[in-house]
């Protein structure tokens, strides 16, 4: 048999760079694909994606932020364990997909959202906002999220909701902490109505640019900035607008220290220690709580003729 | 150098030094979390009630081993124990508060769980400042009873940490639980002891 030696490499058989660099890359988006197949979640959910189409926005602050790894190792998260380490240690045991958050009670058009939905349901947008724990440290947290109005507006509230309840998922399969009593699961927080539309009041999925880490509240939590920090629901699976003020899950295990509103407030004292001052952390000297986390300006006029040692 | 490796007392010492040079380490190493401040008074506070527990079961070990020599390392547990409430409340009084006189006063009479702990580390002044032979000497009988001042430094402790944790009271109720035992113990072999005396046995072992 005759095998006839090619003489030589014509120059159409190399491939081009392009080409093979396309090929290679392809070749790694399958590879973290399977990886995601594997873990249940596609690659763009994943903690530590970047988000797509973020919008900057005017909520800026000349403060420092708090480094990615301070916010994203010092939590507190119940659900994962009462340490400040612990929700970074636990929390990849949340499955993020699938997800949905179900928008029901006193509305229009109750509906439940598939998580891809809520994402692209409003344009992101990065916030930097101070976060004031009632423990007595803050930070300062470059968010992405749009303001909940937006999922309110398309809920059509009645003219009963008076209140919005927030309500995280509940599952000590994927939340070892719940198997504790520590507090009566699952989580509950709320809103007066004015609080909820409030333009600060921000639905959350990404920190610095980033998909919300689990031990963050992922895949979609609240923030709001001029509250104590446990305010702020994390990963939420439903929302809904009652009449009634609802009972939070702090309110119900201490209800002498902690109110439905809990507005940061230097002038009212948690009954066990000062709220005057916070650890800022990454730094040393303790700086002077702002009235209203510093948002006073924007906030002050719903509390109007309310007594906030009454109401606190 | 061989005979002060056998001696106990030099091991004793290294171990009570290891939380701090942990600290030193981690310190060093950046390895104190997002809230140093935060670690340190949480760190130098679990040794304190460690050394209180540690401090409180040389006696009751003593008596269920019949080991007489055990009563030889107590003081220096006893001091270490002091020499962590030092550090703790230099972590509060200098990192915590920056000596700001005023915000100390008002958190010592305002704060209940700062008054407990702050009386705790009070109480303990007299005790190490009369650990020397020379003071046991000098008090006799009073020193024992000014000693059992302790027991109340102990309640107080895990009373401050209880008080101060904002929802989980599992760690403060262990404490509570080791110390309730400790004092347990102490309180059956004083009724055993007085019974002993009534019916005018002499106990074998003091």
């Amino acid at each position: 048999m005759l095998i006839r030696q090619p003489d030589g490499i014509l120059p159409s058989d190399i491939t081009p760079p392009e080409i093979y660099r396309e090929r290679r890359r392809f070749m790694q988006g399958m590879g973290a694909l399977a990886a995601g197949a594997v873990l249940g979640v596609a690659p763009e959910a994943q903690a530590g994606a970047k988000l797509a189409g973020v919008h900057a926005s005017a909520y800026n602050l000349d403060e420092e932020k708090t480094p990615f790894k301070d916010v994203t190792t010092y939590n507190n998260f119940y659900e994962f364990g009462t340490g400040k380490a612990d929700p970074a240690e636990n929390a990849g045991s949340l499955k993020t997909r699938p997800w949905t958050v179900a928008v029901e009670g006193e509305v229009g058009n109750p509906r439940i959202y598939d998580i891809e939905t809520l994402l692209k349901l409003a344009p992101l947008e990065e916030r930097v906002y101070r976060l004031r724990c009632v423990e007595g440290w803050s930070m300062v947290i470059p968010w992405v999220g749009f303001p909940l109005r937006e999922i309110i507006r398309r809920a059509a509230p009645t003219g009963n909701a008076r209140y919005v309840e927030f309500v995280t998922l509940n599952d000590p399969r994927q939340m070892p902490g719940q198997r504790s009593r520590v507090l009566d699961w699952p989580y509950v927080e709320g809103l007066r109505m004015d609080e909820a539309m409030h333009p600060l009041t921000l639905l959350t999925v990404g920190l610095y640019g980033e998909v919300l880490p689990n031990q963050n509240g992922a895949p979609i939590r609240l923030v709001v900035p001029w509250k104590y920090g446990f305010k702020s629901a994390k990963s939420i699976v439903k929302i809904r607008f009652v009449e009634k003020q609802p009972l939070t899950a702090w309110m119900a295990a201490a209800p002498d220290e902690y109110g439905f509103y809990s507005n940061v407030n230097p002038q009212v004292d948690h009954p066990r220690w000062s709220q005057a001052k916070e650890r800022r952390i990454g730094e040393f000297f303790k700086r002077d709580t702002l009235m209203f986390n510093g948002y006073g300006p924007q906030v002050a006029q719903m509390y109007r003729g309310m007594d906030l040692k009454k109401y606190f | 150098m061989t005979a002060a490796l056998r001696n106990p007392k030099i091991w004793i010492f290294g171990i009570c030094l290891l939380p701090l040079l942990r600290l030193i380490v981690l310190g060093g190493s950046g390895g104190l979390g997002a809230n140093p401040i935060e670690f340190i008074t949480h760190s130098t506070g679990t040794w304190i009630l460690v050394g209180l527990m540690v401090t409180l079961s040389v006696t009751p070990l003593r008596r269920l081993t019949g080991r007489a020599e055990l009563i030889r390392y107590r003081r220096m547990l006893g001091l270490f124990t002091f020499f962590y409430a030092c550090l703790h409340f230099i972590t509060y009084v200098w990192l915590d508060q920056f000596f700001d006189p005023a915000a100390i006063a008002k958190d010592i009479i305002k704060r209940p769980f700062i008054t407990v702990g702050f009386s705790a580390f009070v109480l303990l002044v007299p005790l190490a400042a009369t650990s020397t032979h020379a003071m046991m000497r000098r008090l006799g009988r009073h020193w024992q009873s000014l000693h059992r001042l302790i027991y109340l430094v102990a309640i107080l402790g895990v009373i401050h940490y209880g008080w101060l944790v904002k929802k989980d009271l599992t760690q403060p109720l262990i404490y509570g639980a080791v110390l309730a035992l400790l004092l347990a113990m102490r309180m059956t072999w004083g009724v055993m002891l007085l019974q002993l005396a009534r019916s005018r046995f002499v106990p074998a072992r003091s």
